[in-house]
């Protein structure tokens, strides 16, 4: 196309972004913490079965051919700077997905992650939301917190853990998702289908919604409290019926972790989805000894699209993938 | 038969569900960041015209509808069919009242019209944007009253009906928008 040299996003959107990363900046410079950089490219990737990863196959220390993996987020160097003892920090990144291209995915973006020792995941909620009502100049911005649970209790009368697939699968079709009928998917799936598609466009509509608190099965890398009912201590953060933002108390047990490496792997290779190196570094830093901390990512071209008031992520980018 | 994954749709993708052959009008991905991807679409039947909304896991098929347009010349109804002709193969195809539906009324012979395929056979039929008929009926204009844009219905060869400027008389041939039904202009005399 003749006009595909041209930006996809407005001028106005180009430097709405640049007013929020100097905003985040000042933010984060007051509270003293310290802004890092972790490398884009690893010979390890996080095996989590949701995300597949890009590799670029090259020689790049001179010792023969390697395969190296686009980090889908930086989190796995970001703790081994935390276990070295670097205290606070945050990093802005681009991060890189396969397979996700719409109106709110792009395989490329920018991710805002950040890690703070000592912190509760209440207490990092609190520095998300003053973040947000920072960046949207805002104090006045509402939030609310819900857990999994009660918010599938509440809004569908269904129980994430204990009703039986056949109530999930009967209430997304009572809920207008007529081809859930044709669907085959496990417990965690038809979990994904309702939030996605019933309860998301709903969340986070008069201020910011934390939804908390998720099944152990959904922990990923988050520290899982044991009990009665056991739940991971995670947060996803939505706004204007987006999601935006995914934090963790984070699990710092090296076995715990190994095991998650393994039981991911596991569940790649059922899919059949490629195997993936895991992090050895990561490994030795937790044995070594992760402080108790908590961290989140958010997707800053998911937040400027909210500040902005748009709805397609390419509004915000300057030069979508179609045109890169 | 071929068959599609979730991330080859979109928008004009055709595609069999049910037994019947649809189109897709809209692809939407959906994916918590840590959860489970869909593809969720809108996809019009292509025989009733009803779009409906469908939700697939990422990375599942559908088979492909072998659905395709082709420019056809509209030759003639035999009271039943309507005949329509490939103009390079001389091939002939004839469409039953279903696939013709609306455009019948547009359809005069010699006409290129666009004829959407379904394992070969007319599933539906656009006629051209443009046509140019002849006024079979209409009610004398009043005279004195040439310019001053008063219409009445004037009925043309096809046997549709359009409202036509009062000047016009019988046996003039106009232009006409099929996609509004809307008279655009005299025809010039070929």
């Amino acid at each position: 196309m003749a006009d595909h040299w041209r930006p996809r996003a407005s001028l106005a959107a180009v430097r709405a972004r640049a007013r929020l990363l100097a905003g985040l900046r000042g933010f984060f410079a007051e509270r003293c913490v310290l802004e890092v950089e972790t490398p884009i490219l690893s010979a390890a990737a996080n095996p989590d079965p949701a995300i597949e990863p890009l590799h670029l196959d090259a020689d790049l220390t001179g010792a023969g051919p390697g395969r190296w993996y686009l980090q889908t987020s930086p989190e796995l160097p970001m703790k081994r700077l935390l276990a070295a003892g670097s205290g606070p920090i945050y990093q802005v990144c681009k991060v890189f997905r396969a397979d996700e291209r719409g109106r709110r995915h792009h395989p490329e973006f920018t991710m805002l992650e950040w890690y703070r020792p000592g912190f509760s995941l209440d207490d990092l909620m609190d520095e998300m939301a003053a973040l947000v009502r920072c960046l949207a100049a805002d104090a006045g911005l509402a939030e609310e917190r819900i857990t999994y649970r009660d918010l599938f209790r509440d809004r569908l009368g269904v129980d994430p853990s204990s009703s039986q697939l056949q109530t999930l699968q009967s209430t997304a079709v009572e809920q207008g998702i007529a081809s859930a009928r044709a669907l085959d998917l496990d417990r965690d799936g038809w979990l994904d289908l309702l939030l996605s598609h019933c309860l998301e466009p709903h969340l986070g509509q008069g201020g910011l919604t934390f939804l908390h608190d998720y099944p152990p099965s959904q922990a990923a890398l988050a520290r899982i409290v044991p009990g009665e009912r056991p739940v991971a201590r995670r947060f996803e953060l939505y706004w204007r019926g987006m999601e935006l933002a995914n934090g963790f108390d984070e699990l710092a047990d090296a076995d715990q972790q190994r095991l998650r490496f393994e039981q991911d792997l596991a569940v790649r290779a059922g899919r059949g989805q490629a195997p993936l190196p895991p992090d050895g570094h990561l490994l030795a830093a937790l044995g070594h000894g992760l402080p108790a901390c908590s961290g989140v990512a958010l997707g800053l071209d998911r937040l400027l699209l909210c500040l902005c008031g748009h709805d397609h992520i390419d509004q915000v980018l300057a030069f979508p993938v179609e045109r890169a | 038969m071929a068959s599609y994954k979730t991330n080859e749709f979109k928008g004009g993708l055709k595609i069999m569900l049910d037994g019947d052959p649809y189109t897709i009008v809209e692809n939407e991905f959906v994916k918590p960041g840590k959860g489970q991807a869909f593809s969720r679409v809108k996809v019009r039947n292509l025989k009733t015209g009803r779009v409906v909304e469908k939700t697939f896991k990422s990375g599942d098929s559908v088979e492909a509808a072998d659905v395709h347009e082709t420019d056809l010349q509209y030759l003639y109804n035999d009271g039943e069919s309507w005949h329509f002709m490939d103009t390079e193969t001389f091939e002939q195809l004839g469409a039953d009242a279903s696939a013709v539906g609306d455009a019948a009324k547009w359809l005069k012979e010699q006409d290129m019209c666009r004829v959407t395929l379904y394992n070969g056979a007319p599933l539906s039929v656009e006629p051209p944007n443009f046509v140019v008929l002849t006024i079979t009926q209409t009610d004398p204009g009043l005279r004195g009253d040439t310019a001053t844009g008063g219409t009445k219905p004037a009925t043309l060869e096809t046997g549709a009906v359009v409202n036509v400027p009062l000047f016009l008389e019988e046996g003039e041939s106009i232009r006409v928008d099929t996609r509004t039904g809307v008279y655009l202009s005299r025809a010039k005399e070929e």
